[in-house]
């Protein structure tokens, strides 16, 4: 049986897209190396829309209203700035409300485009654009490690990592957060309270990366302006064994944090990437791994719930659990040295 | 392995489910139509696969290897038809359930009359309205533009205006939708469904054409405002729903092409089930059937001359189980619960079930919370479905769950459930079914596959469904009254075939059950008391023909609708005893 795939690796390729939401204009080039702030590609995109009914407002058909119009599609139109004028000394007119550019027209209506804002794409990670994808962005290619996480607030942003987390079950609370962690990326335990995800913001600190959050903060989480990452799960859990020794090992290098939305369909997840120096580029993860004795997995839910293990055995046929469920299952013995029995679908290969 | 099954007339059914994908294979054997066997493998619609077809092979190499036979040729494309060596298959059909729910807007003039159909028609697939938009909307043209355009809808489906009736008002809100899709970036442009007024087509094509991604029509939903008429157009939907996916995921196409068409969203197949089942099986009361499963809650309802279909994303047990609070409380959900479990420990595992959809729970801790949200999801699923029964359905109560003759029940929460006591009581819990109902389990999740089958071979469904492939759990007696917890509120004396007796004093408040085995059939005696109905008039005395199953005649004390004792610990033990009633441990 396949197995689901997170990655928690010390040293791979990492290949990501970084896209535009809406269509626009690529800024780097093919081979171009970025930096996690450049800025790679940009667009405009309005905020609203004024649909003003010439109609209406000058008291005809819509044909007439048609022949009454004075803008153009494309046209940028101050505020104040005629759009549409009667014939005679003392016709009516129609003007622009606010500045906007038209977007339609016909029908007897204007559609203004208003309270356009700047889109800018930044690259996020550190790395070489491999591919330009025209009006689009980029795809970039680094090496380093790469930690997968399982819930993100959908910020990113890059910082020198702090470790305030001095064993993976540990709790942030605002009280460790002082001045000097400004502008950091903090490896922490669970975070239980509201107050130390503020503490955090006023600083501000540059990201979170959490073991686990309690499913009440997920609202004023979202809220946040860093980027929080939590890489295990809800409630009060603590981070996977693998994963924290791995981060714990590279404090003060340059970090990543991708807190993307996890979205099973197109496989975004959040993630922190830590760029490495390297000799030869590495392989590019597995996305697919097939349940197998030996392999290193980790609990989705109870029994040992968040806890790694390497699966002992395949059991033959469906197993009976003591939920009373019969389910294809493994004999995994956990890093602590129990061995439990696990569905399959309960597990993921850690990699 | 039989001759019979080569005879030129197998087919297989494949279900791609949110979580699971199946390969099920139906057979003549014995000169009728049976299910055989069924493959599973988890499905592929999700990242890296991003292909259904990936779980589709691997789930038909699973079904090759408990029948011995070969399916699938060297180049993995599907052997049909049917080879004198005894591979292959001679049809294939197949159902959808996969995949994100489909963010839609519903657009239609007056609130309790187009715009009412409109949320009905939506609400037979796999839908989420994020916004609708009628003649009592407030906003204003371009804020119900700017609206559109933040959301980013799916499907748009309209409905609005009787045939030959006033167009102005509609075309006001078509000209804005039509101004929302040409402004969104032309990947992003939803599917629109008119289903409004038929006078209008060539309209809506000039208003909605050129900017829609794909503009489809079906007869007007209205027709007249006294008439509603949901078919047509629930057919046009599902045809939607399958292209939408097959621009989702890859394998789509293929699997389109493997069956000749016959590709169905699975609630819509299972709604096409219920309509001919309860034509056959129905009789003057309705015949429902529930699943309850990762993706949805999907509820079915067959009456004299109308079916309803409702699926509810929002009730699945799969990755919407984190915004099941936007419907319910946590406090709510616990009250099902046997064993004591804490409000956060619940919270908890919503979360962390919804990162998971696949997982199932392992411990009995987990089992008592997981039947307990089953419980919760699937009580509100058939609320929310009630709305939209008919009016003048047989009830005892018109508050109450109207009388069923039948109630068929599948999907992930119950098929799991095992021995089938538990998953009776998760139906009377969630359901509450009232009077004379006969209960059975689609522990295989058939019921789908053979409203798919209908369209290549209508003997199967029939034979299949009478086979014994569905779990006969036994018909309930549920009374409706309301006494105090003890008092003896029916008598029942049940005769069987081979002049047996066997009776029970039903005690408000209590489960009771009578054995009568899967196939035979007795005669129930019944004098109700302090008023109780089981819907021929309180206080009635009469006998009835009963049929049996795995738990017999069941009797459900309980009362309608089910009140829970406000103590938990009472409340734990009364689960408890009912649960053990029933054969649970």
């Amino acid at each position: 049986m396949q197995a689901p795939v997170i990655h928690v690796n010390g040293l791979t390729s990492i290949v990501r897209e970084r896209l535009l939401p809406v269509p626009g204009t690529v800024l780097a080039r093919l081979n171009q190396k970025v930096s996690p702030l450049d800025v790679i590609a940009q667009t405009s995109w309005a905020r609203e829309h004024l649909l003003l009914d010439v109609t209406r407002l000058m008291r005809v058909n819509s044909n007439v209203a048609d022949r009454l119009i004075t803008c153009n599609v494309g046209d940028r139109i101050a505020a104040g700035a005629v759009i549409a004028a009667g014939k005679g000394l003392f016709s009516r007119r129609v003007r622009a409300p606010r500045d906007g550019r038209v977007v339609a027209a016909g029908g007897g209506k204007v559609l203004m485009e208003v309270g356009v804002t700047k889109v800018e794409l930044r690259a996020g990670i550190p790395g070489m654009v491999v591919q330009v994808l025209p009006n689009r962005g980029v795809v970039i290619q680094t090496a380093g490690a790469l930690i997968q996480g399982v819930w993100g607030n959908g910020r990113i942003a890059s910082g020198t990592l702090v470790n305030l987390a001095e064993k993976p079950d540990g709790i942030l609370t605002a009280r460790r957060l002082d001045v000097s962690l400004r502008g950091s990326i903090i490896l922490a335990g669970s975070v239980n309270d509201v107050e130390t995800l503020q503490a955090a913001a006023g600083l501000p600190v540059r990201g979170l990366i959490l073991s686990s959050i309690l499913p009440s903060l997920i609202q004023k989480a979202t809220e946040m302006r860093y980027p929080i990452l939590v890489t295990d799960g809800f409630g009060s859990l603590p981070m996977n064994s693998v994963a924290y020794k791995l981060l714990s090992t590279n404090v003060r290098r340059d970090v990543t944090v991708n807190a993307e939305i996890h979205d099973r369909y197109s496989g975004a997840r959040p993630e922190v990437i830590i760029p490495l120096p390297i000799l030869e580029i590495p392989l590019i993860p597995r996305e697919v791994e097939t349940f197998a004795p030996g392999l290193q997995v980790r609990m989705r839910l109870a029994p040992a719930l968040g806890m790694t293990g390497s699966i002992v055995a395949l059991k033959s046929g469906l197993t009976r659990l003591p939920s009373g469920l019969q389910a294809p299952a493994a004999e995994v013995k956990l890093e602590n040295g129990e061995t439990v029995i696990v569905p399959l679908v309960n597990l993921e290969f850690m990699g | 392995m039989p001759s019979s099954w080569v005879d030129g007339s197998s087919l297989l059914a494949i279900e791609v489910g949110a979580a699971n994908t199946r390969a099920v294979l139906f057979d003549v054997i014995e000169s009728e139509y049976r299910f055989v066997a069924s493959g599973s493998a988890p499905t592929t619609a999700e990242a890296p696969f991003k292909d259904v077809g990936e779980g589709v092979r691997n789930a038909i190499r699973n079904l090759q290897k408990l029948i011995g036979n070969t399916l699938l040729d060297e180049s993995r494309g599907l052997i049909t038809p049917s080879q004198p060596n005894g591979s292959g298959v001679d049809a294939l059909v197949v159902i959808l359930s996969a995949g994100p729910v489909i963010k839609t807007v519903i657009v239609g003039l007056v609130n309790d009359v187009s715009l009412e159909s409109a949320r009905r028609l939506a609400e037979s697939t796999y839908t989420r309205i994020v916004d609708t938009i009628g003649l009592n909307d407030l906003r204003k043209p371009d804020q119900q533009i700017d609206s559109l355009l933040h959301l980013r809808p799916d499907l748009v489906v309209i409905g609005g205006g009787t045939d030959g009736g006033a167009s102005r008002s509609i075309r006001k809100v078509l000209e804005r939708i039509g101004l929302a899709c040409f402004l969104l970036p032309e990947e992003k442009r939803p599917d629109v469904l008119f289903a409004g007024n038929e006078k209008m087509e060539d309209e809506v094509k000039n208003l909605m054409g050129s900017p829609a991604t794909s503009l489809h029509f079906s007869p007007n939903v209205r027709p007249s405002l006294e008439t509603e008429d949901l078919d047509p157009a629930e057919r046009e939907l599902a045809r939607m729903f399958i292209n939408i996916r097959k621009r989702q995921f890859k394998g789509v196409d293929a699997l389109d092409l493997w069956s000749n068409g016959h590709i169905l969203p699975t609630a819509y197949a299972t709604g096409r089930m219920v309509r001919f089942l309860a034509k056959v099986y129905g009789g003057e009361k309705g015949f429902l059937s529930v699943d309850i499963g990762s993706s949805a809650a999907i509820i079915s309802a067959g009456f004299n001359r109308k079916t309803t279909l409702s699926v509810y994303p929002q009730f699945g047990l799969g990755e919407n189980l984190s915004r099941m609070q936007n419907y319910t409380t946590l406090e709510d959900i616990l009250r099902w619960s046997s064993l004591d479990i804490s409000v956060s420990v619940l919270r908890d595992y919503l979360y962390q079930k919804s990162l998971y959809p696949a997982s199932i729970p392992a411990t009995k801790e987990d089992f008592a919370i997981s039947q307990a949200v089953s419980r919760q999801a699937l009580y509100l699923a058939m609320q929310f479905a009630r709305r939209d029964f008919p009016g003048n359905v047989a009830t005892i109560n018109p508050t109450l769950t109207p009388l069923f003759e039948s109630i068929v029940a599948g999907g992930g929460a119950l098929s799991g459930a095992s021995p089938p006591g538990p998953g009776l009581l998760l139906l009377l819990d969630s359901i509450q079914p009232v009077g004379v109902t006969t209960i059975m389990l689609d522990q295989n999740s058939l019921l789908p596959l053979l409203g798919a089958a209908v369209s290549q071979n209508n003997i199967l469904p029939v034979q299949v469904y009478k086979s014994g492939a569905f779990l006969g759990v036994g018909t309930v007696i549920s009374p409706v009254v309301a006494v105090s917890y003890g008092t003896v509120i029916l008598r029942a004396k049940l005769n069987y075939e081979n002049g047996a007796e066997a009776q029970v004093d039903l005690k408000y408040g209590s489960i009771e059950t009578l054995p009568l085995s899967s196939g035979e059939v007795g005669k129930l005696s019944i004098q109700g008391l302090r008023g109780a109905d089981i819907g021929f008039g309180p206080n009635r005395s009469l006998t009835i023909p009963v049929s049996g199953g795995v738990l017999g005649v069941v009797f459900d004390g309980r009362g309608r609708p089910l009140d829970l004792p406000s103590d938990s610990v009472r409340r734990r033990e009364l689960i408890q005893k009912w649960n053990w009633a029933l054969g649970g441990e």
